[in-house]
């Protein structure tokens, strides 16, 4: 098992040893008096990429760019343990949520914009960061991957969620995952995959870097 | 990019006075650049800010205030904008038709060859008019073909708009049957109120007022009709098929209205659950 990041622990919560971090509640998740809140990885791919124990290569502190942020669940916990966190999201309606959840981070700015069209939010994301987190459900993940590779530094990390579904609901998801590892190829170098299922069914986790 | 903004490869920051929240959310929202840079280091080089510190939290105010703004303009224009855009292409059809017969009578006395439709006042619009009559006729028949290719660029717009504002509805009934349904609901969130029984006779009123009097039967379906899950279901099994699109259609609209995001389980559960019901025998 490889380390969690500074600010991400165990801890336990009605008996049971779950990660954590130390933030605003934000889904109605438990709190010890310390003010470590749970973090499910049932609701939260990179949650559930750091119960499986992948090289996330995260130590605390690090500026993140979060693509497909949602209501803002998963980008919560990264905004307690992260530096600088941009979060991109392009539906308004989870972004209505995601707002209440910024309000409470300094250090979390929220993006109503499309990652399939990283120049509109270029004049505001700021270059060389450490990590891009990826959990977007549209077609074409692969590319929005490769067009959002301007923002990381030569020795960053892509840490992606790839849903199979979100591709083709139809085809083998083993199929779908290769095809996204070889378009990924022409500009990361693949580190890490690992399937997700024990919590996101036909999901896989994936740690690249730049080429 | 938006007006006055730098069109060089320039921070949202760049040319604002830290004063200025509201100009700062217009260049968030509506700004570009090609490379990234080091933002905050240029922020404050350039005056901006005194601090890196002090940077992070004029872009915390601003990227808050912005995208607040933005949420709150697109949710409250989106889906009525949907209904008004419907009802324009709705009205632009029947005039367009309704004006291609008027044209056809007139025309018919002029020209031997005239035929009816817009198709025909499409053939019409082409003559090189002879007389002060036929300018008459040619220019009448100018102004159907030009509003039935304003109805095509409406249908355009909605196709392309409809998947932003109702996602899942938009998936499973396709983007103009759901700006429909919307549009007959009175907006995506009194849809989304709506029981199913409701969505599925949606725009069937006339039918179902009869029912309630006692002068007819209960209407299977409203404009629910025109989806190739009813339509093309055997008649036998129709009222089935309508039950289970319909009541997969309440569910889409709540998403969309509640949470807004793409929930690829529900369509493929309608589908398998079209393909038993298609799979049974006719008159079974």
């Amino acid at each position: 098992m490889t380390d969690l990041p500074e600010g991400v622990e165990r801890r336990t919560f009605d008996g049971r040893k779950r990660l954590a971090t130390r933030g605003e509640t934000v889904y109605g998740e438990p709190r010890d008096e310390e003010g470590w809140r749970a973090w499910d990885a049932g609701r939260s791919k990179l949650g559930a990429m750091f119960e499986h124990g992948m090289d996330t290569g995260l130590v605390g502190g690090e500026s993140v760019l979060y693509l497909g942020a949602a209501s803002g669940t998963t980008v919560s916990h990264v905004a307690d343990f992260a530096g600088p966190t941009y979060a991109v999201e392009f539906a308004a309606r989870p972004v209505r949520d995601l707002i209440d959840v910024a309000e409470a981070r300094g250090n979390l700015f929220p993006l109503l914009k499309d990652a399939r069209t990283p120049e509109t939010y270029t004049h505001v994301v700021e270059s060389d960061l450490d990590c891009i987190v990826q959990d977007v459900a549209t077609r074409g993940q692969a590319d929005v991957a490769v067009r959002n590779r301007r923002f990381l530094s030569d020795d960053g990390r892509l840490l992606a969620a790839v849903k199979a579904r979100s591709e083709d609901v139809v085809a083998d998801p083993e199929a779908v995952f290769e095809a996204f590892l070889e378009d990924l190829r022409d500009s990361y170098e693949v580190l890490e995959t690992q399937r997700l299922d024990r919590f996101h069914e036909d999901h896989l986790g994936v740690v690249a870097r730049p080429k | 990019m938006n007006d006055g903004a730098p069109s060089t490869n320039a921070g949202w920051f760049e040319g604002i006075d830290p004063d200025e929240s509201e100009r700062a959310s217009e260049v968030i929202t509506d700004g570009e650049a090609e490379e990234p840079r080091n933002w905050p280091a240029i922020a404050v080089e350039s005056g901006f800010v005194d601090s890196e510190e002090a940077y992070y939290e004029r872009l915390h105010e601003a990227s808050l205030d912005a995208t607040r703004r933005e949420v709150r303009e697109r949710e409250r224009a989106d889906d009525m904008q949907l209904v008004h855009s419907i009802r324009a292409m709705d009205d632009a059809e029947r005039t367009a038709n309704e004006l291609a017969e008027r044209l056809a009578e007139w025309a018919g006395t002029l020209f031997d060859d005239a035929d009816v439709g817009v198709d025909g006042a499409r053939a019409v619009a082409e003559r090189d008019p002879e007389t002060p009559l036929e300018e008459r006729v040619v220019s009448f028949a100018g102004r159907i073909a030009d509003l039935a290719d304003e109805r095509d660029d409406l249908r355009a717009f909605i196709e392309s708009r409809a998947p932003a504002v109702a996602p899942n509805l938009s998936e499973m009934a396709g983007p103009v049957l759901a700006a429909r349904l919307v549009a007959l609901a009175g907006g995506l969130e009194s849809l989304a109120k709506k029981p199913s029984g409701t969505v599925q006779v949606l725009g069937a009123e006339d039918a179902l007022f009869a029912h309630l009097k006692g002068r007819a039967p209960s209407p299977k379906h409203g404009v629910i009709y025109v989806h190739d899950y009813v339509r093309g279901t055997h008649p036998d099994h129709r009222g089935s098929a309508a039950r289970a699109f319909a009541g997969k259609l309440a569910i889409a609209a709540r998403i969309d209205h509640y949470s807004g995001e793409m929930k690829p389980g529900i369509h493929e559960e309608l589908r398998e659950r079209m393909e038993t019901i298609r799979a049974r025998e006719a008159g079974e």
